[in-house]
């Protein structure tokens, strides 16, 4: 199963619950800061992202969508 | 691809104002997920209550009205009463639900009043900075228990839950946590049934929620998350306290 | 029938769906009433709440859903329901509060006075805002007045105080009651019942803008210009050649109306002028009649509370004299009487012109 998710980098507040729950490591902090003064993370489109949607389900901010193939 | 996740259409497309890492956050999408896939989105009226989540109503989509401090149960007993046709909730933290509003909300479960409460513990307030709350566990440092909480000078942490687990109007009580995939999933399932409960017409529902206050735990995000499974839910046992509905889990 | 129980029927009549409160002396007739006779009705509900500030929110929550929503209590249960009055009067919510005052402060009595008059007419609770206040004084007038109660709320959008007393709720006087209950109860339009067909509203008095908070205050000051202009209602008696014009409202009005007449009866040239509506105050009226009349006597139940309306509105166009009892101590007319002859007397009224 690939999958692939897309995160509103305005919208994350940087809390890093996400790549915490994370079990293919695909998602890390970003190098940058965001309008909002928070550092987000980024999705890493090469690893292996299954679409399992954890990372949808702990995000506080709801800036992430999943999708699966 | 096809979507797995995305935003439920009830949640209004507004940043939140809640910290990174505020359970807040979890349960007003979990609840709106519920209003989308339960269609209640034209027939529910949430009551959220001052405290950080006093601007709820720039997130659900649906009819809100303002309580005053701890009142909750009260304006929504008035406001079921006038108008059964309705599914209402209230919407109430620690101090809300458990300190100005325990009459309110002992009475309303006693009299069975077809409502619902999801009650969000945090054991502190929140919006205020950080004082101490009735579920506070012993030792807690607050700002106004700067050494800890002392039960010699201001008593335990309360178990509202189990309180009112012993009134017959009480129908359906459950605990569950917002830390974790699980325990969100869990949430979900929790809220739904109690929901589900007062469309049935069955009596008082109430949900409690162990919710992560990062700022005013002085933590990191995962450090409250973590701490909710380590520490606080010792003190409040998760699981279902009371369920004479007689009816299936909803899963 | 006794005027508790009177502003019971009445409300019924008045298409009142909801009726939510506490027990306190000397207002139990009503919630038995409404126990025994509301409760049952169809779509109408009853509740003995577990206290005077869950009741006034149980209101608040009724009155969202549109339907006629009335509370009762007494004077320190009035005290507890401020904030929820407050919140009413910010989020524009009709509702119809009944206060059988009894003396105080603090647990004080249970007999009838009239120390309230600050607390009903000064809004009560925190904030600026206003609510109408109507001063009964018959059990006709309770009847009267609550049916008129239900219509100004509905009309203005605003909680709307019977200032009653011990005295009324307790007597039995006949009375007739001029409206049928309705078959169907009303809704108020722009009721908040689920967001069926349109966007979702919200009801809210918090904002964290004050600019906003602002708005909202003038707006509110606007609508309270209008009822000044349209619902301020008083009554005279014997003014038209009175040298003395007695202030009274409520009980003590019905006491000294007996004073009057005994006053007249021995060739004084006395009348009296009733407010009914406490806020707002008539205090048009009182301006028109300061310019014929010089002497005026404010009696009251209490320490001296619409005194000071009376002395807002004259200024120095009166001469302004105050006979007061608190504590729920009821003067007789005949005393009432003599205060009014030596006030007289002492003055020179009875002088030939």
């Amino acid at each position: 199963m690939k999958g692939y998710i897309e995160i509103d980098q305005e919208l994350c507040k940087g809390c890093q619950i996400c790549l915490t729950f994370c079990t293919k490591a695909v998602i890390a902090l970003h190098s940058k800061v965001n309008a909002a003064g928070y550092v987000p993370v980024a999705f890493n489109k090469d690893g292996n992202c299954n679409g399992c949607g954890v990372c949808a389900i702990v995000c506080p901010e709801v800036a992430i969508e999943v999708y699966r193939e | 691809m096809k979507v797995v996740y995305s935003r439920p259409k009830s949640l209004k497309r507004r940043p939140f104002h809640y910290c990174p890492g505020c359970g807040h956050s979890i349960v007003h999408r979990v609840m709106c997920e519920l209003i989308d896939e339960m269609n209640l989105q034209e027939r529910i009226v949430g009551i959220p209550p001052p405290g950080c989540s006093v601007f709820a109503y720039y997130y659900f989509d649906v009819d809100m009205v303002e309580s005053a401090h701890g009142r909750g149960a009260a304006v929504a007993t008035g406001f079921k009463r006038a108008y059964p046709e309705a599914i209402v909730f209230t919407y109430q933290g620690d101090g809300d639900l458990a300190a100005i509003g325990t009459a309110e909300t002992i009475h309303a479960a006693n009299r069975g009043e077809k409502i619902t409460a999801i009650f969000i513990n945090n054991a502190v307030y929140g919006m205020t900075g950080g004082q101490m709350a009735p579920t506070t566990l012993e030792n807690q440092m607050t700002t106004t228990t700067p050494y800890g909480r002392d039960p010699k000078i201001e008593g335990y942490p309360i178990r509202i839950s189990e309180m009112l687990a012993l009134l017959k109007g009480a129908v359906y009580i459950e605990r569950t946590a917002v830390n974790s995939p699980a325990h969100i999933q869990r949430t979900k399932r929790a809220i739904r049934k109690a929901l589900q409960t007062q469309i049935d017409g069955l009596g008082f529902s109430m949900v409690e929620v162990l919710s992560p206050c990062p700022t005013n735990w002085r933590m990191t995000p995962i450090e409250s998350w973590q701490w909710i499974d380590k520490v606080m839910s010792k003190e409040f046992p998760l699981g279902v306290i009371k369920d004479i509905t007689g009816a299936k889990d909803a899963d | 029938m006794n005027g508790n129980s009177a502003i019971g029927e009445a409300a019924i009549r008045a298409g009142c769906q909801c009726y939510f409160g506490y027990p306190i002396t000397p207002q139990n007739e009503l919630i038995e009433y409404m126990a025994k006779y509301l409760s049952r009705r169809k779509g109408c509900c009853f509740i003995q709440a577990e206290s005077e500030i869950s009741a006034i929110n149980m209101v608040y929550g009724a009155s969202v859903a549109g339907v006629r929503a009335m509370t009762s209590s007494s004077s320190p249960g009035i005290s507890l329901k401020q904030e929820g009055i407050s919140y009413l009067a910010a989020c524009e919510l009709p509702a119809v509060i009944v206060n059988m005052s009894r003396g105080g402060p603090g647990l004080g009595g249970i007999s009838a006075a009239q120390s309230d008059y600050f607390q009903a007419t000064r809004g009560g609770g925190h904030g600026d805002y206003r609510t109408i206040v109507l001063a009964p004084s018959s059990v006709q007038e309770l009847a009267d007045f609550t049916h008129r109660a239900f219509e100004l709320a509905d009309k203005y959008l605003i909680p709307v105080i019977i200032l009653g007393d011990g005295m009324l709720g307790q007597m039995m006087e006949p009375v007739e009651f001029k409206h049928e209950a309705p078959e169907e109860l009303p809704v108020r339009s722009r009721a908040l019942r689920g967001a069926k067909g349109r966007p979702s509203r919200f009801i809210k008095t918090f904002t964290s803008n004050p600019a906003e908070l602002e708005e909202i205050n003038w707006s509110l000051f606007r609508r309270y210009q209008l009822i000044k202009k349209e619902e301020t209602t008083h009554e005279t008696f014997m003014v038209e050649d009175a040298r003395l014009i007695v202030v009274s409202f409520g009980i003590a009005a019905r006491i000294a109306k007996g004073a009057i007449k005994n006053a007249r009866a021995n060739g004084m040239k006395v009348g009296m002028l009733r407010p009914i509506t406490l806020w707002p105050f008539p205090s048009e009226k009182l301006q028109e009649l300061a310019k014929t009349t010089k002497h005026f006597l404010v009696f009251e139940m209490n320490m001296g509370q619409m005194l000071e309306d009376v002395q807002l509105a004259l200024g120095d166009k009166g001469e302004i004299a105050f006979y007061g009892r608190p504590g729920g101590v009821i003067s007789t007319p005949s005393e009432v009487f003599r205060v009014i002859a030596r006030l007289y007397y002492q003055n020179g009224l009875d002088a030939k012109k």
